[in-house]
């Protein structure tokens, strides 16, 4: 039994080796990789004075559904559709990973929905799924966490990537005083986003005013309330000097605004970021978070619906330049690559927390 | 046959002692060794970083052993008798969301009966697992498989993607979650009850001996009388009430929850479990050993936190621990078997 | 009386039962094709067809498993590992030609370390490939970390999700049905495949009859590494998303089809074309439910249902018939031959 086990696996390892050798030979590395492929940008031409299309089929399909930031941002979409007389549809995965949108894109395109409206776990996993619902005809809107721009046809930012992090940058610098170890609570360690502004936090932090700060690690808490508790939790076992956590997800912020409030840490650590006022005034009132930031979500589901029936109504095509009315907020102009910024984050405190309710 | 049975009364009084010392050496080797190797983690850890053996750094072991322990003992209960429980991850969250929805409903409810729901709740689905292994004939292993699917599938319809927040639960509840009495956390204190109460009824209790008599061989257990059917319904009851009390548990400490707690938890005790003693071919370990194991799971991944190690090793490690465990169990039993065979043979 | 009665019922059981599995498959996809909006349509077809073709590739190999009387759980955790390693070696910078074969051989070897287990060391299969799926996930998580790689050569994932020419038979239909017919026949008609039979049926029986029992579950469980292995790669290749939680829980799934499809869990039973239509069942139900927008989950309570009416209708059968067959017994006069008479009454 071991002597012919023996052979058997040498007789496999000596098969394996072959095949490497020859293999490698040749080869498409990922060096190889021609870029793109798939759909490129529409180059239909927009007619801004065609009629808006009526009962539109608009689906969104945030990152993951039991999310309180998600659910404010597609309730936002909803209200546009219905004043649009669209038809609204919400989808997605309990975990926020890609692999599930990709499912659900493929049942939407099987549908037959006229937008779809997607905050991407991964830019480039939805690709291909994302290209072939827009062969079909679906337009497809990114908002939130973006898809790779060839994927789809305009995305909506909340606020400028710079902007955000920047605004982080300076909170976190003033609630640490100016100089000690930070550390970052981020969601997926491949969300579009997060990553976007995680880098532009760092090319701040190599400005002379914040040199004084450290940033010791990126903990990821993969917008999962207990993960990210947990991983709170061993940022401060592993860097007990620790001045400051910046979390631009408003799980995690409210995960480790939680774990900080019930235990030594308690007005010793900062804790700022991305934060929905309801989620964190009791933690404002109790003196746990002092300053925290973000912009209203529902505004971004809102303006993806106007833009989507924009798309569908062909009075947009996804190109620099073109504008479109968005409903009570007003006229937006498309950016470079298809971005529509929505505007200027909100900065939140003990001062202005009560007025707002979401 | 006679000749045995003629001279086993010589044999037994001559061989009684020796017998008894190296069975029961073996379980207190098992437990022994988690408690050595317990050490010997802390220590090594301690060392690296003296932050880890902190008060806060304790309390934060304790209460994350606490929820896996009290889910641990349940399992051994089951395991004991030569079945397995793969639900009761399910279970915690149905409960957990069960009792969340009741306290954002009624915000005085005191905190026990917040614990009563989550044990009926837990009790009834393992009522329903042991009914399906017992009248149904069906091997735990696919009843749990299938009712670990369905009792999820039942939070999320449930739920239907919603998700409870700790600002909707009652304070009284959540500070019940972090606070102590004594210095000791209220978490801790139950598991520690929980372990006490199951550990004494096993050992000493003639429902906890029958436990381990069908798991040592079932068709032994039936001849002798012991109502198995009965017995194994108890063992699932008991496995999904303690699964229910572990989701109230949970929903105190997190205080935010959603369809998806507990998702996977199942691994864990089940490693906890095997890892402290408990044989997965049934008849022996002790719910110390559960619990023991339980802990030195928690406190390895809090150690690979300390020690910046990267955490995914901790799920390689449960597995490797697992194999390692059950890889000792069978040497022991071959072990034992072969003792047994020398003292029949009386050459 | 009916000769029904004289044969026992299990033996039956499976014959009827896989025929039935059959039966409800095809009604399912005809009721779900005519009363469902879009589903009866060839790209949809398609895209049931990626749905569960992991689920059937594992599917095949798990039979044999399961009829020897044993289980492999580590599965989905092998499919995970190897679509991790194949992440990571894509970073890296090796060409895809080298990966996949590589990746194939540690679908192997990760099988053999099952097998060694189960074989030479002799532990219990169920305990061994619980921890070999915390094993074997945990390592994928320690390669790949909670990272994807997701920029697979163009060419070798629109293979993948693409079909035969412009139609709708999807491209990897083709290498499935090859190794379902292949696997098919093993089982059914080599003397491997009744060596399979008869190990589950006793292994002790097995031994004396000469099958080396230990051997042929050690060589199943490597080829279902090897399967487990080949899934993973396809599945990276049609997400275009090699993730080391890639098929998380999905050994339920794939239990819980060879279970529907009239495999007995105790072993020695079992046919594959009722694996493949308990397959097919799964998938249709959760790709006609999902397109009735039932969220993925509630899909859980459905499957889990299945899982044990799939185990607990033929228990509850053989009980109802053995009662009925008590009953007749009783009703029965003794049998004497017809020559007095009875109570005085010719």
């Amino acid at each position: 039994m071991t002597s012919r086990f023996l052979t058997g696996v040498l007789s496999a390892a000596a098969a394996a080796s072959l095949v490497v050798t020859l293999a490698a030979c040749g080869g498409t590395t990922r060096n190889d990789n021609s870029s793109s492929g798939g759909a490129a940008q529409s180059t239909a031409q927009a007619n801004p004075n065609a009629p808006t299309k009526q009962g539109v089929k608009m689906a969104y399909l945030p990152k993951q559904l039991n999310n309180p930031y998600s659910d404010i941002e597609v309730g936002g979409g909803k209200v546009a559709l219905d004043e649009l007389q669209g038809q609204y549809k919400l989808v997605g995965p309990n975990d926020a990973s890609a692999s599930s949108q990709v499912s659900y894109i493929n049942t939407l395109i099987q549908q037959q929905q006229d937008v779809i409206g997607i905050a991407a776990n991964d830019p480039n996993a939805v690709c291909p799924s994302l290209n072939q619902a827009r062969s079909s005809g679906i337009k497809v809107v990114a908002f939130d966490s973006d898809a790779a721009k060839d994927c789809r046809d305009v995305f909506i930012n909340q606020a400028t990537t710079e902007g955000i992090g920047e605004q982080l940058a300076k909170m976190a610098s003033d609630l640490a005083g100016g100089s000690g170890e930070i550390a970052i609570l981020s969601a997926t360690p491949n969300a579009t986003n997060q990553n976007a502004w995680i880098d532009v936090f760092r090319q701040q932090l190599t400005k002379p005013e914040y040199a004084g700060l450290n940033l010791v690690k990126v903990a990821y808490g993969n917008d999962d309330d207990q993960k990210s508790f947990q991983e709170a939790q061993g940022l401060l076992q592993s860097y007990p000097n620790l001045k400051a956590i910046v979390a631009p997800t408003t799980v995690g912020i409210a995960a480790a605004a939680r774990y900080i409030s019930s235990s030594a840490y308690k007005g010793k650590v900062a804790v700022t970021g991305l934060g929905t006022p309801n989620q964190m005034r009791e933690y404002v009132k109790d003196g746990t978070v002092t300053r925290f930031a973000l912009w209203n979500p529902a505004d971004i589901g809102y303006l993806a619906a106007y833009a989507g029936v924009a798309l569908a109504s062909g009075q947009i095509t996804g190109v620099q330049g073109q504008t479109f009315k968005a409903g009570k907020l007003g006229q937006y102009t498309i950016g470079a690559n298809g971005e529509i910024v929505l505007g200027p984050p909100t900065v939140f405190d003990a001062s202005n927390i009560d007025q707002y309710n979401f | 046959m006679n000749a045995t049975k003629v001279m086993s009364p010589k044999m037994g009084s001559r061989t009684a002692a020796p017998r008894k010392f190296s069975l029961g050496g073996f379980f207190k080797a098992r437990e022994a060794g988690i408690v050595l190797a317990l050490i010997a983690l802390v220590a090594f850890t301690a060392a690296q970083n003296p932050r880890f053996l902190s008060a806060q750094s304790i309390r934060d072991i304790l209460l994350g052993t606490a929820i896996l322990a009290v889910l641990a003992v349940g399992q051994a209960t089951v395991m004991i008798t030569r079945n397995i429980d793969l639900s009761v991850g399910s279970v915690l969250g149905l409960s957990a969301f069960a009792v969340g929805s009741v306290l954002q409903a009624n915000q005085s409810l005191p905190v026990m009966v917040a614990l009563i729901v989550g044990l009926a709740v837990g009790a009834a689905c393992g009522l329903v697992n042991g009914v399906l292994v017992r009248f149904g004939k069906v091997p735990a292993l696919v009843v749990t498989l299938g009712t670990l699917y369905a009792y999820r599938g039942a939070a999320y319809f449930w739920a239907g993607g919603e998700q409870i927040n700790a600002d909707e639960l009652p304070a009284h509840f959540l500070k019940f979650g972090n606070s102590s009495i004594l210095g000791i956390p209220w978490l801790v204190v139950i598991a520690a009850i929980v372990l006490v109460v199951a550990g004494v009824v096993l050992r000493n209790y003639r429902a906890g001996r029958e436990l381990y008599a069908m798991g040592s061989s079932p068709q032994a257990a039936e001849l002798a009388g012991i109502k198995v059917g009965r017995n194994t319904i108890a063992a699932f009851l008991v496995s999904g009430a303690l699964a229910g009390v572990a989701g109230v548990l949970f929903a105190a400490r997190f205080g935010t929850i959603d369809a998806a707690a507990g998702n996977g938890y199942e691994l864990n005790v089940v490693a906890a479990a095997v890892v402290g003693g408990v044989a997965v071919f049934g008849g022996s370990g002790t719910v110390w050993g559960a619990g023991l194991g339980a802990l030195l799971l928690t406190v390895i991944g809090s150690s690979l936190a300390v020690l910046d190690i990267n955490q995914f090793w901790q799920q390689a490690i449960v597995g490797a621990l697992i194999l390692l465990a059950i890889g000792a169990d069978r040497l022991v039993a071959v072990r034992v078997a072969k003792a047994l065979k020398k003292r029949d043979s009386h050459v | 009386m009916s000769d029904k009665g004289n044969r026992p019922a299990f033996l039956s059981r499976p014959a009827s039962w896989d025929a039935a599995v059959i039966v409800i498959t095809v009604l399912v996809l005809l009721i779900a094709s005519s009363t469902v909006e879009n589903f009866g349509s060839s790209r949809n077809f398609s895209f049931l067809l990626l749905d569960l073709l992991p689920i059937a590739l594992i599917a095949l190999p798990m039979t044999f498993v399961i009829v020897t009387g044993e289980i492999d759980l580590s599965v989905a955790s092998t499919l995970g590992l190897t679509s991790a390693v194949m992440g990571e070696l894509w970073n890296r910078g090796l060409s895809i030609e080298t990966i996949i074969p590589l990746c194939l051989v540690l679908g192997a070897v990760l099988g053999a370390l099952n097998g060694f287990f189960v074989t030479v060391l002799k532990l219990p299969s169920l305990a061994v490939t619980i921890g070999t799926l915390a094993l074997y996930r945990g390592l994928a998580f320690v390669v790949l970390g909670d990272s994807a790689v997701a920029d697979f050569p163009r060419s070798y994932t629109s293979w993948v999700t693409g079909t035969i020419g412009d139609g709708p038979i999807p491209n990897l239909l083709i290498p499935l049905v090859v190794l379902a017919l292949v696997f098919g026949l093993v089982l059914h008609a080599t003397p491997i495949g009744r060596s399979v039979f008869a190990a589950g049926a006793s292994e002790q029986a097995a031994r004396f009859a000469g099958i080396r029992v230990g051997r042929l579950k050690f060589w199943l469980y490597v080829v279902s590494g090897l399967v487990a292995g080949l899934a993973g790669v396809l599945w990276t290749l049609r997400y275009s998303s090699a993730r080391a939680d890639n098929g998380l829980g999905m050994e339920l799934a794939v239990v819980a089809a060879v279970l529907l499809g009239g495999v007995s869990i105790f072993g020695g039973k079992g046919t594959l074309p009722g694996v493949v239509a308990g397959v097919v069942l799964l998938a249709t139900l959760q790709n006609a439910l999902r397109l009735q927008d039932v969220s993925n989950e509630a899909l859980n309570i459905v499957t889990g249902v299945l899982l044990i009416i799939s185990v607990l209708l033929p228990n509850v059968i053989t009980s109802v018939r053995a009662a009925i067959q008590r009953r007749r017994k009783r009703a029965l006069p003794s049998p004497t031959p017809d020559t007095g008479s009875f109570a005085g009454v010719k």
